[in-house]
């Protein structure tokens, strides 16, 4: 009773339907499009939503990249690529330049993609006002009717209470003036890379069954109040202790030993490509 | 008094259940009040008309059931009416039925134009937000996207509705009743509306708490010329804030004139009976 | 070459496989899939039923595999059905056409065909056997030998026999508003995304690939007084049903010529409830409605607690959970809820450090308006 999987998995009805649902989201950038999104064998919460992307676009010559919070080698960024690879034999890279479908949990890339290339996030919750209303009847109703002041009011209470907005990942973006979009989880760091992106970015959320998506050239913005702008996570004063870059997203690294902070690039393809650059500099250096 | 009405009412129909031909008729022997005993339709808003005049303040008196409550959610969209027309003399608004817009423009309706107390607090109030961030959300809605700005407008609505500023990011949950009623005046009032609903809103609280709120409801009618539609059951309510009533009885207006009028020389016998009563 | 990777998240997980390999067989004992299916049915049931795919030999296989673990077993034919082509719709299974093994009612005495108690656990009494430590093949075969004789001496004079359905005995009384025959093809879940409000179909297919525990405690819940269902019940009836599909490309619907292509085993429960109707004068009514639980296999309590939730979402009450669909149909589902209690293991550094600096910069002092 032996079974051979088929490429990428699905059946090739199912890839058209996850493509047709990608392609209506992209119509209505960072409008949530319900699919029928299949049961798969890596977990509901573990990236679903990316991996049908993933596996409904990817052909066989097709290069791919994985991230999970950054790194190629995060331990479910590694099963995901195993079980791409597994059932398409595509290559995998690590090399952000080098593919051209690159799939992510909470991370944009920190080179500017192009665009020939696709981003896949994966979206735990896609409902940003979810915190505003349980229900999503209605807080489909609220997208409908482009009534976001609930989500508004609970930015507003933050800044009464903490005087500034306290969002941490997750910082709502209305997407090309009209939908409100949770960008996925990623650090408010990343919300800027979304405006104008070069790069189609795609979201999936297979347990909660939406695709949506941001096409490329699209305005996204993060939500703020006139005089509270939007404000990024501050890495003032810090650089990557390996490549010394500063205009990154870091890793807050504690020594077990001596307590002592440190910084490193989260965003490890980058940091590699940030000390080889170096090192040629170097080696050239040393033959003038 | 201004000529043009703010907003005309006309023909406000409300019934639950389908009706039958026996209940079509006023007069119909069928109708137990405003109840069809053939076929079981309730008539609880039945062929409503009135104008609102520009500052003035209408009474809608009448027992529970008279239909008053069911017609003011009409009006403020809270229900659907069964037919009628409601027309409000405001920019981009003039000529249209406002019960036939689309729910977004009636949300902004209810964002720009009205302003709405609910007699029970719950129903206008978000209990556990701050009590600024309540005024700020009706300020939200309506477009305005500058957090200071919207703090010094609900401080002075705070102010004004006498609510001690250093419990402004208190949540309503904590207030007593006639506190959270007149942060729901203030919330109500956040957007300057030119029209205001008050839905009973000092039946529950204590005596002394129920003169302060009208009071304050006095004060503000006073300063700011809104057109304000007063509905309460208790008639007490309606002379001291009132300039005009329309009385209500199964759904139906029996009555309507200067209150003072209407207080002096009752026509209709179940008004008597109410104005006997409160002498 | 200069730097590269550490290759430290596949060296692990390669790491953690082969642990997970070592400790499946380390005990050096095989558990056969046919002594799964032969010992374990109500798991096999369980399975099957959660997981949506009626397939005893891949149901047994998913428990070996997944060394007994439930979710994962239910998992792995979840992951399985989702690589299966699905091209045909059967025709409607209609229950009375059961070859029941067992029926009870909780509401007569005597239902018409009788009560046939069948095989249950229900008056076991839950002492650990421990004969069962050293029982052996050999010291079974005298007993089923003559099991199988007096069922013969029992069965001879009969023919196969099906059993009405109570329900219908108490229709014909009126007791039910009686409903014309709605031919309208079922929404599939599993195809479209279920969408709010819901329908029927689509409630009560979320609910039977429900996880048994949690269908079983939102049941209870309501029982208990978070809700406002109690029922009677009607029929619980358990027993193989016959599947029959039309031929795909024949437009006739000769009900001779529809092929036969197995059967299988379900529990269906229809239970009685009592709610108020309003007639057409308004005037009410006590009147029963039918709560429906169906399950694969044998699973009465999932079936039963499932025909309580049907009536409760049936019935929508703002005050109880148990009467929102959104409440009950979205977290029910195994696969889901497992899932993505589990992703929270998952590394989070990334979402961590983007609060963490949140709460530094509100520690800090707040920004100033600019005005």
């Amino acid at each position: 009773m032996m079974t051979k999987p088929h490429f990428a998995f699905f059946d090739e009805g199912s890839k058209k339907e996850i493509r047709r649902t990608a392609l209506k989201a992209v119509a209505i950038p960072g409008y949530q499009v319900p699919f029928a999104s299949r049961e798969m064998p890596i977990a509901r919460g573990w990236g679903t939503g990316g991996l049908q992307l993933t596996l409904s676009l990817i052909g066989r010559s097709d290069v791919l990249k994985v991230i999970d919070q950054g790194a190629d080698e995060s331990v479910n960024a590694v099963s995901i690529k195993k079980l791409v690879q597994h059932t398409t034999g595509v290559s995998i890279t690590e090399d952000t330049a080098a593919a051209n479908i690159i799939q992510s949990r909470h991370r944009i890339p920190e080179k500017e993609l192009r665009e020939d290339q696709i981003l896949i996030l994966q979206v735990p919750n896609p409902e940003p006002l979810r915190k505003v209303e349980a229900r999503e009847y209605l807080t489909k109703r609220m997208h409908a009717e482009d009534d976001y002041s609930g989500a508004w009011l609970l930015l507003f209470e933050q800044i009464m209470k903490y005087g500034r907005m306290s969002t941490g990942a997750e910082h709502p973006v209305y997407v090309n003036g009209r939908y409100v979009m949770t960008p996925s989880p990623i650090p408010r760091f990343d919300n800027p890379k979304m405006h104008q992106s070069k790069a189609l970015i795609l979201l999936g959320a297979g347990r909660e069954k939406k695709i949506f998506a941001v096409p490329p050239y699209t305005d996204v913005k993060s939500m703020a109040f006139d005089d509270y702008p939007f404000a990024v996570e501050s890495f003032e004063g810090k650089s990557c202790k390996l490549c010394g870059s500063t205009d990154v997203f870091l890793d807050e690294i504690i020594d077990p030993d001596t307590g002592e902070r440190s910084y490193q690039c989260n965003d490890t393809s980058f940091c590699i490509e940030q000390l080889n650059k170096k090192e040629k500099e170097e080696v050239e250096n040393s033959y003038v | 008094m201004s000529e043009t009405p703010i907003v005309q009412v006309r023909h406000l129909q409300k019934q639950f259940g389908a009706g039958c031909p026996h209940c079509l008729d006023k007069e119909s022997v069928y109708l137990e009040k405003n109840y069809c005993t053939s076929c079981g339709t309730v008539h609880a808003v039945r062929d409503v008309s009135f104008d609102l005049y520009p500052g003035e303040v209408l009474g809608i008196v009448g027992e529970s059931g008279s239909g008053k409550s069911t017609m003011l959610q009409g009006l403020y969209f809270d229900g659907d009416m069964t037919a009628g027309e409601v027309y409000i003399n405001q920019p981009g608004l003039a000529g249209h039925n406002v019960l036939t817009l689309s729910s977004q423009q009636k949300r902004y309706i209810r964002n720009n134009v009205y302003g709405m107390v609910y007699q029970n607090p719950v129903h206008g109030l978000k209990m556990n937000f701050s009590s600024i961030g309540n005024i700020a959300e009706k300020m939200i809605a309506a477009g305005n996207r500058h957090v200071g700005s919207m703090e010094k407008r609900g401080e002075e609505l705070l102010k004004n509705v006498h609510i001690p500023l250093r419990r402004r990011k208190e949540e309503p949950q904590n207030f007593s009743g006639g506190m959270q009623q007149r942060v729901q005046i203030a919330k109500a009032l956040s957007n300057n509306p030119p029209i205001l609903f008050l839905d009973e809103v000092t039946t529950g609280l204590d005596l002394s708490v129920q003169a302060s709120v009208l009071d304050l409801i006095k004060q503000i009618q006073r300063e700011l010329q809104i057109s304000m539609v007063v509905v309460s059951h208790d008639l007490a309510v309606i002379r001291m804030l009132a300039d005009r009533s329309i009385v209500m009885l199964n759904g139906e207006i029996i009555e309507n004139g200067l209150t003072d009028q209407i207080l002096e020389d009752p026509q209709h016998e179940y008004t008597q009976q109410l104005v006997y009563s409160l002498l | 070459m200069g730097y590269v990777a550490v290759k430290g998240g596949t060296e692990a997980i390669e790491a953690s496989l082969a642990r997970l390999k070592y400790d499946r067989i380390k005990g050096e004992e095989i558990v056969e899939i046919k002594t799964v299916l032969a010992t374990m049915r109500p798991l096999v049931d369980q399975v099957m039923s959660e997981a949506s795919l009626y397939a005893p030999f891949l149901a047994a296989l998913a428990i070996k595999q997944a060394g007994g673990s439930m979710e994962e077993a239910v998992f792995l034919l979840r992951a399985h059905r989702s690589t299966l082509p699905r091209h045909y719709y059967s025709e409607t299974v209609d229950t009375e056409d059961m070859f029941v093994e067992r029926r009870i009612s909780a509401s007569f005495k005597d239902i018409p065909g009788g009560q046939l108690l069948g095989s249950t656990n229900d008056y076991t009494h839950r002492l650990l056997d421990f004969n069962l430590v050293t029982e052996k093949k050999e010291d079974h075969q005298a007993w089923l030998r003559q099991f199988q004789e007096q069922m013969n001496e029992h069965d001879a004079d009969k023919e196969l026999q099906f059993f009405p359905k109570v329900v219908d005995y108490l229709r014909e009384e009126g007791l039910f508003e009686t409903y014309d025959l709605d031919d309208t093809p079922p929404k599939d879940i599993t195809k479209e995304s279920i969408q709010f409000p819901t329908g029927r179909s689509e409630r009560l297919q979320a609910l039977t690939r429900g996880q048994t525990g949690a269908v079983t405690s939102l049941g209870y819940a309501s029982l208990r007084g978070y809700g406002q269902v109690h029922p009677t019940i009607g029929e619980v009836r358990m027993g193989d049903v016959p599947i029959h599909v039309k031929h795909p490309y024949e437009e006739e619907s000769d009900p001779d010529d529809l092929f036969y292509i197995g059967d299988v085993k379900i529990t269906e429960v229809e239970s009685l409830v009592p709610v108020n109707v309003k007639k057409q004068n308004q005037k009410e009514e006590l009147e029963f409605e039918i709560g429906y639980g169906i399950s694969f296999g044998q699973n009465e309590t999932k079936a039963i607690a499932m025909s309580i939730l049907d009536q409760c979402l049936e019935n929508s009450h703002g005050e109880f959970p148990t009467h929102d669909e959104e409440f009950v149909l979205l977290h029910i589902d195994s696969v889901e809820s497992t899932g993505f209690i589990s992703h929270l293991k998952l590394p989070h550094y990334v979402t961590f450090q983007s609060k963490l600096d949140s709460v530094r910069q509100v520690k800090k002092g707040g920004t100033t308006n600019d005005d």
